[in-house]
């Protein structure tokens, strides 16, 4: 048998089913690995006792023959995620010793399917980047290097800590956040695989907000299987989130059958994005080809505004974000710095409890909503994200699903692009279109690159149709064959 | 629309973040790049375009109108950095 | 903001000449709702600290809001019996502003888009004038938290239990033109959301609350600058504020000065308004539709359905009675400035004479209840006994002045009136023999002004208030008026 941490979540949900190994053996595991894996900086806080705990619940559950889901399946929250009880950073200062009194829908969801959680997980700072660097905690190290060098990389971002602990086989699966990217890139980079779901899927309710009309919860893990499994736990209508949508959760498995003979797969000309390296290019056409050989029909479409989605984001987000952590004020919780009266204490504590990306990000929201710049900034972009959804709606007129690149490129060193906001991003490029539309973007490992660093393909859906996603993804994973583990240079 | 020094101040006002009067100029020039980037929407003439109000075309979901939450001062309290008897605490505020 | 009153008002005099006030007013009407606008903490006035507080009241990470049902029917009834306009679809924005008791940093509110628009009041004014003053819109939002400054030197508390309780912000057009007018005003819209059941008016509570925007001008000139008066609680108050602030800002304009807009906060200790210190930061509100949640929108068939569930409202109620019953505008008016005392009416006028029946209750049990400080609700005379009393004098078994007694008695003691009427003997004589000897009496004992009466017929009163005085009051009136002028011939 290959080491517990190596198997898949199906892998080991039939392994405990057939009592080859107890869930109190598989969180042990998890519990050693993710312990000699520190270098990593993958975890802001480790939970042990409450995993143990868990395990030993799974493990009755299972004597008994009433096994959940998700039962006995050691994960990694986001930080992002409120836990009950347990402290809730969202990467940044400000929340220092924030513990919340309540469980967010998706975490709570998955723990009454069974989970068992090994810890919070390090990620950029409200969820603000795309290398995960901008974490008070400290950037998180990328389980993969180049061949031959011992550069530290970064793992993507913001959900840098969930997509490095799963590549590096500290947890099995992990709970993301995608805001414009957040799950789909740092899955692409880390050689995992990650789904976005459509907006409304997965309850919003104890998430700590970054831009509330674009935010939404997604698993990552090492196989798309495994992906569906997780998000048939996290998605349900929750009646405490205005915004999630009342659909029946469907079998995701279930619809996994390997067979697209004759689906439409549409290819954007418009992601040919100027000076995309050309190994993307590469993939891209290799994956085109998988899906041609696998009996899908490959079809050219248009979505003539794709280069106007990083721009209209980069104002609606800021706009949304200025304005959600308007709450982070030193007084309910979190960082209170003392001033010589209420003004100054607002503006100490948020001056030393917010970063310099968030801080950043909020003066640019504060700036496009203000007097006389509304209706220049906010309801433009808010314009431009009508006509991206409605290229969405035209291009789905000739096709399926959609076959994009993940992320422009592969995971870049720490440090590379940190001067230079809009260069990082650009990091997003690709994946933003399909938050600001509020469709389902699937990012499955495809390869490695010339230099050993995996890569990413997206697959975009129709709204609500994540049933999809799965099954054209798991193709494109049998073509693209088994992604390599990284080698564990940060074991101690 | 440029941004100057004096307005990075007022918009650092407006969010009540404190900036130390060194970073102000920076921050202009870095806000004047960003903004500048986004300002190639204006390439796109969106006269006769609505703009997006939800991203998801359902109906705004209502409750009825029960009791069914508070009671648990204790706990909306508890993380606050400073407090008592179940009130917040902050600096005397004039009005 | 227009006004859409053309005559002018009432004048005040200041050194320079006439002036007239122009007055608009915001009013915060607490929603009558068992829970809060978007939590389902309770909105119940008075509780411990925080304790009507859910973690969305509270503004922690991660919380969201879920718009109650009944919150927006409330807002839609309201905006029916205002006559307003009703708009299928509203927006619900954030107000970005930072302050203690606002523990999001920002309120819910809507900003252009509500969901009432345009209507009008119908305002009685003393003397008998009605004026028209028009509403501009209303609108749904959170109210604040509430910080208290006197629990400790140097630091102030913060309660978040009216954080999050739905209100409805009521504006007027600057339509109101004097004190008095305001105050009008204000009476008569918490008549109306009494009536409606969407709010129960208690302004000591503060479930409603007047914003008074007051600017002062020359007779016909433009309008001048307006200053803002904070959080008035009562009608007496307002009255004061208006009064107050319009003669300030004429000293200012008359003494070479310019008036500065700003918000000014009401002192009802000293009758006086002064500048708000932590309003005079220029505020940015960068308003902009709120993410967590859709836009608000109803049906035509939704607004019937509530429509159809309004009661008789003041105005309508008023005509009826005046229709119905032949009652002057005056009585009618002051029976259905509650919803209360016109149900009281109602039940002491049904089947009896209605105009005697709201002579009784406008004059005799308002005049008391008022002199008291009582409510309607807390009259020690039923509807039924002073319906009882109207009885026994239309058919003549008492005399209005014995009614009086019987009045008095059953508001000390209680008790049935035609028992009281009864038991102690207060029945009206009607027997003629006796009325009669009282008459010969007092004439016999009283030749002088027997005399005096017969050159002036007009003295035929003070027989008839003797021969009262000496039946007890008992006497027919009417037939003892007769029975004097018979015998003394005139």
């Amino acid at each position: 048998m290959s080491k517990l941490t190596d198997l898949s979540i199906a892998e080991a949900r039939e392994g405990l089913k057939n009592k080859a190994f107890s869930a109190a053996e598989l969180t042990e595991a998890h519990i050693r690995a993710v312990e000699k894996a520190r270098a990593l900086n993958a975890f802001i806080t480790e939970t042990p006792a409450i995993a143990r705990a868990a395990a030993a619940e799974s493990d009755k559950r299972i004597a008994s023959g009433t096994m959940r889901p998700l039962e006995g399946i050691p994960m990694g929250i986001k930080d992002l995620f409120c836990t009950k009880d347990v402290l809730t950073t969202a990467g940044s200062h400000i929340l220092d010793g924030f513990k919340p009194p309540y469980e967010s829908t998706v975490t709570r969801n998955m723990f009454n399917d069974g989970a068992v959680m090994l810890g919070k997980l390090n990620m950029d700072e409200f969820a603000m980047g795309s290398s995960n660097e901008t974490s008070y905690y400290g950037p998180v190290i990328n389980p993969w290097r180049r061949k031959g060098s011992d550069a530290k990389l970064v793992p993507g971002g913001s959900s840098g800590g969930s997509s490095a602990s799963v590549a590096a086989r500290l947890a099995m699966g992990a709970t993301g956040t995608d805001t414009g990217g957040s799950i789909r890139q740092p899955a692409a980079v880390t050689g995992i695989a990650g789904i976005k779901p459509t907006y409304g899927r997965c309850s919003r309710w104890g998430i700590v907000a970054f831009a509330s009309s674009l935010d939404q919860a997604g698993p990552m893990a090492r196989t798309v299987r495994d992906c569906a499994i997780m998000l048939k736990s996290m998605a349900s209508h929750d009646p405490l989130d205005s915004t999630s949508v009342d659909i029946p959760v469907p079998d995701y498995e279930a619809a996994m059958t390997g067979n697209i003979k004759g689906l439409r797969v549409g290819i954007p000309k418009e992601y040919r994005i100027d000076g995309m390296p050309a190994e993307i290019e590469a993939l891209w056409q290799k994956g085109i080809a998988w899906l041609k050989d696998a009996g899908a029909e490959i079809v050219d479409v248009s979505l003539p505004h794709t280069k106007y989605a990083l721009p209209a984001y980069y104002i609606v987000a800021p706009a949304e974000a200025s304005s959600n952590l308007a709450r982070y004020d030193g007084v309910r919780f979190g960082l209170r710095v003392p001033g010589k009266d209420i003004t100054s204490l607002y503006e100490n504590t948020r001056a030393a409890g917010f970063g310099r990306e968030v801080q950043r990000r909020i003066l640019i929201g504060t700036y496009v909503l203000s007097a006389g710049y509304y209706d220049a900034y906010y309801i433009k972009a808010q314009k431009l994200r009508t006509l991206i959804a409605r290229d969405f709606e035209e291009a789905y007129a000739k096709c399926d699903v959609l076959l994009t690149p993940t992320a422009p490129g592969p995971a870049f060193g720490i440090g590379e692009k940190t001067n230079d906001p809009i260069s990082m991003y650009l990091n997003d490029v690709f994946t933003v279109t399909v938050n600001l539309a509020g469709l389902p973007g699937l990012s499955v490992p495809a390869g490695l690159n010339s230099e050993g660093l995996p890569l990413g393909l997206q697959l975009i859906g129709k709204a609500f149709d994540e049933a999809t996603l799965f099954r054209v993804g798991e193709v494109i994973e049998k073509a693209a064959g088994a992604t390599p583990r990284p080698q564990s240079w940060w074991e101690v | 629309m440029s941004v100057d020094k004096e307005t990075v101040r007022r918009v650092a006002r407006l969010a009540r973040i404190a900036f130390p009067e060194e970073r102000l100029e920076p921050m202009a020039g870095e806000l004047n790049r960003i903004l500048a980037w986004v300002e190639q929407l204006n390439a796109v003439d969106t006269s006769m375009v609505e703009p997006m109000t939800s991203v998801v075309k359902v109906s705004l979901k209502m409750r009825e109108d029960a009791v069914t939450d508070g009671a648990k001062a204790p706990e909306v309290v508890r993380n606050a950095p400073s407090g008592e008897d179940n009130y917040f605490a902050v600096p005397k505020v004039v009005e | 903001m227009a006004t859409t009153r053309t005559e002018t008002g009432p004048l005040i005099d200041g050194a320079t000449g006439k002036w007239e006030i122009v007055i608009g007013m915001e009013v915060h009407a607490q929603v009558l709702s068992k829970a809060k606008l978007f939590s389902g903490a309770s909105a119940e006035f008075g509780a411990d600290p925080n304790a009507h507080v859910s973690f969305i009241d509270a503004g922690m990470p991660g919380m969201l809001p879920v718009i109650n049902r009944f919150c927006v029917e409330q807002a839609v009834r309201t905006g029916l019996g205002l006559k307003a306009q009703i708009n299928k679809h509203s927006v619900f924005d954030r107000k970005n502003y930072f302050y203690p008791d606002l523990p999001s940093g920002y309120q819910i509110s809507q900003y252009k888009q509500p969901v009432v628009g345009e209507g009008i009041v119908l305002v009685d004014l003393p003397g008998g004038k009605t004026i028209e003053v028009g509403i501009e819109r209303l609108h749904l939002e959170q109210d604040a938290g509430k910080s208290l400054h006197d629990q400790h030197p140097d630091q102030s508390f913060v309660d978040l239990n009216r954080a999050g309780v739905a209100l409805m912000e009521i504006v007027s057009r600057p339509d109101l033109r004097s004190a008095e007018e305001a105050a009008a005003y204000l009476k008569k819209l918490r008549a109306i959301l009494r009536y409606l059941g969407t709010c129960d008016g208690n302004m000591e509570e503060g479930s409603m609350r007047a914003d008074v925007n007051v600017s002062v001008r020359k007779p016909g000139g433009p309008l001048g600058t307006r200053c803002e008066i904070k959080n008035v609680n009562s009608m007496r108050f307002v009255a004061q504020a208006v009064d107050y602030e319009a003669r300030r800002q004429i000293d200012i304009i008359e003494g070479g000065g310019t008036i500065k807009q700003e918000t000014r906060l009401f002192d009802s200790k000293k009758g006086e308004t002064r500048s708000m210190r932590s309003k005079e930061e220029a505020h940015d509100y960068r308003y902009f539709p709120d993410p967590d949640l859709l836009p608000l929108e109803f049906d035509d068939a939704f607004v019937a359905r509530v429509k159809a569930s309004l009661p008789e409202l003041p105005d309508d109620k008023k005509d009826r009675f005046m229709k119905d019953y032949g009652l002057n505008a005056y009585d009618a008016g002051v029976l259905v400035a509650e919803r209360e005392s016109a149900d009281f009416f109602e039940q002491v006028a049904r089947g009896r004479d209605a105009k005697l029946a709201a002579n009784w209750v406008v004059n005799e049990l308002f005049g008391r209840l008022n002199k008291e400080g009582k409510a309607i609700g807390e009259s020690p005379v039923s509807a039924a006994a002073m319906g009882s009393i109207v009885s026994l004098i239309s058919d003549g078994t008492i005399s209005g002045k014995i009614a009086k007694d019987v009045f008095e008695i059953v508001w000390t003691e209680g008790g049935d009136p035609a028992a009281i009427v009864e038991t102690r003997g207060m029945k009206q004589v009607t027997d003629m023999g006796a009325i009669e000897a009282a008459v010969d009496q007092v004439i016999a004992a009283n030749p002088q002004k027997v005399e005096q009466a017969k050159a002036k017929p007009s003295m035929v009163g003070w027989f008839v208030g003797q021969v009262m005085q000496a039946t007890g009051g008992k006497a027919n009136p009417q037939a003892v008026n007769e029975l004097i002028k018979k015998k003394l011939g005139i």
